[in-house]
């Protein structure tokens, strides 16, 4: 399992060299969705609209943060469960979303369009929300301020701890690690 | 009769819920500690320091460990000879509800309306299961419930001749479908008994207990020890990266059945199984 630094935008470069089970720190800007704002986002690629943020290249952190404390850029944020983003997913990996944060595993749609568009799938630690939200410089509302936690946010992350859950070539930790420690 | 204000209630509850999303519990935190030292996979290792790392820093700065500060979930016991004076017993511990989660900077999560939505901006209703008992006391359990873990809970209505080994199957095949899902190390709650509802919260009751406690009857015990060995032996690990940590506990709880009913239930908690409890 290979260590790796990152920044954002991720390139084809950097996505085709990680595999599974390897550690990443990211580093530069990342937005948040979840559910509410994917569905308002697939509706406006449904209807040919632009969408309020750039995806190429770029990733996505399934979170909704806890509220803000004074003298604090964010709450605390970890990630959501990934599989109820997956009916949209990959929509977005077709505009050139480059990769994913969350926690759980994704299903075969999603893994394919991962494939077909050399993008990476990173869980993050859940529960580990006040550790994480360390590494979170700066957050901005850019899109859907009426959502709450849900409205999409413009992070800066520095060292930005995940680890590669499903690279884009099919490599996956749960189904590998799960079957090294079954007995 | 004992007199208890209203307005104790709601400051109770308010104080618990932000200590409950600060403040790890003590068997949880030593049930983590303990894993982190046996854990044999590498990614499971890391998994677990960067949790125990966080209880720390969530500790130390009043912050809520996880993002999903839950739904407060608040089981109580109200002594029959106590009269609540100055309001209403449900208003008081959803103002608690209200005020914790506004000063304790922590997330609003409930939508008014499953299916419209509209969230109502201060985390209630609360959800209360109250149960009236002989006596002067009143105590609450204050229980935030994350939805991540609560999405990878189930229900079945089995058939009395599935008996034991098809309540082990039940346990087994959905602890192994819930993968990294529920946020493993996890807590296994399970109902068995009662009707369809009741069978629900016999295993949510179940999540109370402490780390480390057996169920009183032997038979139970035995199984809820055989469960958390077969459950650990999944494979599934911290966060589903695989490893010897699939769950912490597992707490079985029964109730007299209908003679032509099986109803087994299974709610998980996540490692942040956060509960605080208080005697009035």
């Amino acid at each position: 399992m290979a260590d790796y630094s990152l920044t954002t935008p991720l390139s084809d470069d950097d996505v085709k060299k990680l595999k599974a089970g390897d550690t990443v720190k990211l580093t530069g800007t990342i937005y948040t969705a979840r559910d509410a704002a994917h569905a308002r986002l697939v509706d406006l690629l449904d209807e040919g609209k632009e969408l309020p943020i750039p995806l190429e290249g770029e990733i996505i952190y399934y979170v909704g943060p806890s509220p803000t404390p004074p003298g604090k850029p964010i709450g605390s944020a970890g990630p959501t469960t990934s599989y109820r983003m997956d009916p949209y997913a990959p929509a977005l990996l077709d505009q050139g979303l480059k990769g994913m944060i969350g926690k759980g595993a994704r299903n075969d749609a999603v893994v394919d369009a991962m494939k077909r568009n050399t993008a990476v799938y990173f869980a993050a630690t859940g529960g580990a929300a006040a550790l994480i939200s360390r590494s979170i410089t700066s957050a901005e509302i850019v899109a859907y301020e009426d959502l709450g936690a849900e409205a999409i946010r413009k992070l800066t992350v520095e060292g930005f701890p995940v680890i590669v859950a499903q690279d884009c070539t099919g490599g996956n930790v749960y189904e590998e690690g799960q079957k090294k420690y079954a007995k | 009769m004992r007199e208890i204000e209203a307005s104790r209630i709601t400051e109770e509850v308010a104080r618990l819920c932000m200590e409950a999303n600060f403040e790890l519990e003590d068997d949880v935190q030593r049930a983590l500690e303990k894993a982190h030292e046996a854990e044999e996979s590498p990614a499971g290792k890391e998994v677990l320091r960067q949790i125990i790392e966080n209880s720390g820093i969530a500790r130390g700065g009043k912050i809520p460990m996880c993002q999903d500060t839950g739904l407060a979930v608040i089981f109580a016991e109200v002594g029959q000879d106590v009269h609540i004076a100055g309001g209403g017993f449900e208003d008081a511990i959803n103002e608690g509800v209200r005020k914790g989660y506004t000063d304790g900077y922590l997330r609003k999560s409930v939508l008014a309306d499953p299916v419209k939505g509209g969230n109502t901006g201060d985390n209630t209703p609360a959800i209360i299961h109250t149960t009236i008992v002989p006596g002067e006391a009143l105590k609450l359990w204050v229980v935030p419930k994350g939805g991540g873990s609560e999405n990878m809970s189930r229900i079945a209505m089995m058939k009395p001749a599935d008996g034991i080994e098809g309540i082990k199957k039940f346990v087994l095949e959905n602890v192994k479908a819930a993968s990294g899902n529920p946020c493993p190390p996890i807590i296994v709650g399970i109902g068995i008994g009662g009707t369809f509802e009741r069978c629900a919260l016999l295993a949510k009751k179940a999540l109370l207990r402490e780390i480390g406690s057996t169920h009183p009857d032997e038979l139970y015990a035995s199984l809820e020890k055989e469960l958390l060995e077969k459950v650990n032996d999944l494979g599934v690990g911290p966060m589903g990266f695989g490893g010897r940590t699939t769950a912490l506990a597992v707490h079985i709880e029964v109730a007299p059945r209908h003679i032509a009913s099986f109803p087994v239930s299974m709610n998980l908690n996540c490692h942040a199984a956060r509960h605080k409890y208080i005697e009035l």
